[in-house]
């Protein structure tokens, strides 16, 4: 197959890429890395991704690695199948806010979400101890942000605009790990935002992914 | 066009880098940051969390200077200096660098631009643990560098694109500092980082 995905099942950006596949309705090989026995940091993963992370990426002889290199690579190179996550009518005014968005869930909202779900989700997981500290810490910075998501999303059907794109996408793993936890209090507290992570959460595509 | 912002700040400069390059015509519009004008409501109209830059280009209205940068690239593509490629298979090596910029460099740079070039400025005090916690993580980001530069005259390619262009203020900053010395330690890094910051389009908007 010519598109395969190397990664681990619980990853979130593996699932970043495996969510995108799933819109785009794309075949793909998905091949386990075996994180418990170090696979990702042999040569042989290196030479995939040098910085020795899931996932990494080959779609015949272009190799890539950053999740949300993949999924841009995707939604532009497959615009013409499934879902258009990017606007396919290449509107740059439109795409532009897109990559706002984007730069959003990158920069403000994924590193508050990844430190709570590491000590919310994953350290009970290792049996390790919870720093409350840092929940704390990161479950203020997280109301800030989602005050600005739910002004944003009381304006707007989805972050990037009226529809579904990668600006929603990027953020569906992480989210799916904080509603399983106290952090989902946050997000209901705000309605619309409640609404949309609902919505993104049952799209079928995902719902795809996290029964396979 | 209008950029909104303060030159000292990375984010700012990284957006003014781009225009710089593509030849733009832009007004910029300095915000007051001492008298708190990024949290009033009128900066807040334009960028939601209250940070510098902003940006307009007639109705259209952007923040995140990586969103920018991008909408330039793209937008004003037959204009100065190519930021992106046109070939997708290319172009998506460059969109894997951009990503190593924004997620394995700028978190780990910024934080010790901060510790050793702001600080300092601002007459606080340096947190030594949190720079040499970082210094070690800069120093695998690095050795990653210094591979890829080995096999690759830019990060993204053949050519200068947005993945070098985004490094630019906070390599300039670091370059300032003790941290100068994890670049110059490696060949291919060191040259990379030379050569981009003698851009002429650079230059022209780096503060002196």
């Amino acid at each position: 197959m010519a598109i395969k995905v190397y990664g681990s099942p619980a990853s979130t950006a593996t699932l970043r890429v495996r969510a995108c596949l799933a819109e785009k309705g794309l075949d793909y090989e998905f091949v386990p890395v075996d994180m418990r026995n170090k696979e990702h940091k042999s040569p042989e993963f290196l030479k995939r991704n040098p910085f020795g992370q899931v996932p990494a990426f080959e779609d015949g002889d272009l190799n890539l690695f950053e999740s949300r290199a993949i999924t841009q690579y995707l939604a532009h190179t497959y615009a013409d199948k499934g879902t258009d996550l990017i606007i396919k009518d290449k509107d740059p005014k439109k795409m532009a806010i897109v990559a706002v968005w984007s730069e959003v869930e990158s920069q403000k909202f994924d590193p508050i979400c990844s430190k709570l779900a590491w000590e919310l989700v994953l350290k009970p997981i290792f049996g390790m101890t919870i720093d409350n500290a840092v929940v704390e810490e990161n479950e203020k910075k997280l109301e800030e942000v989602l005050d600005v998501y739910e002004s944003r999303l009381s304006e707007s059907k989805y972050l990037g605009g009226d529809s579904f794109t990668l600006a929603d996408l990027h953020h569906i793993p992480v989210l799916k790990y904080l509603m399983g936890t106290k952090v989902k209090g946050l997000f209901d507290a705000r309605p619309h935002v409640a609404a949309w992570a609902a919505d993104i959460l049952c799209r079928p595509a995902w719902l795809k992914v996290t029964s396979s | 066009m209008k950029l909104y912002g303060v030159p000292i700040s990375t984010a700012t400069l990284r957006a003014l880098a781009c225009l710089s390059e593509k030849n733009l015509d832009y007004e910029f519009v300095p915000v007051n940051m001492s008298a708190k004008e990024h949290k009033t409501p009128q900066f807040l109209s334009r960028n939601p969390f209250g940070q510098v830059p902003a940006f307009e280009d007639a109705d259209l209205k952007l923040f995140e200077s990586r969103a920018i940068t991008q909408y330039l690239a793209h937008t004003y593509e037959d204009k100065g200096t190519d930021l992106i490629i046109r070939d997708p298979k290319k172009m998506a090596i460059v969109a894997v660098w951009i990503e190593v910029e924004s997620q394995r460099f700028d978190p780990v740079a910024s934080k010790l631009s901060w510790e050793l070039a702001f600080k300092p400025k601002f007459g606080m005090v340096t947190d030594d643990a949190v720079v040499e916690e970082n210094e070690k993580k800069l120093e695998e980001v690095l050795d990653v560098y210094e591979s890829r530069l080995s096999e690759s005259k830019y990060l993204g390619g053949d050519c200068f694109t947005l993945a070098d262009l985004h490094h630019l203020p906070v390599v300039m900053y670091l370059m300032g500092t003790k941290v100068k010395k994890l670049f110059d330690a490696r060949p291919h890094v060191k040259a990379w980082a030379a050569e981009i910051q003698s851009r002429p389009a650079w230059l022209k908007v780096a503060p002196s």
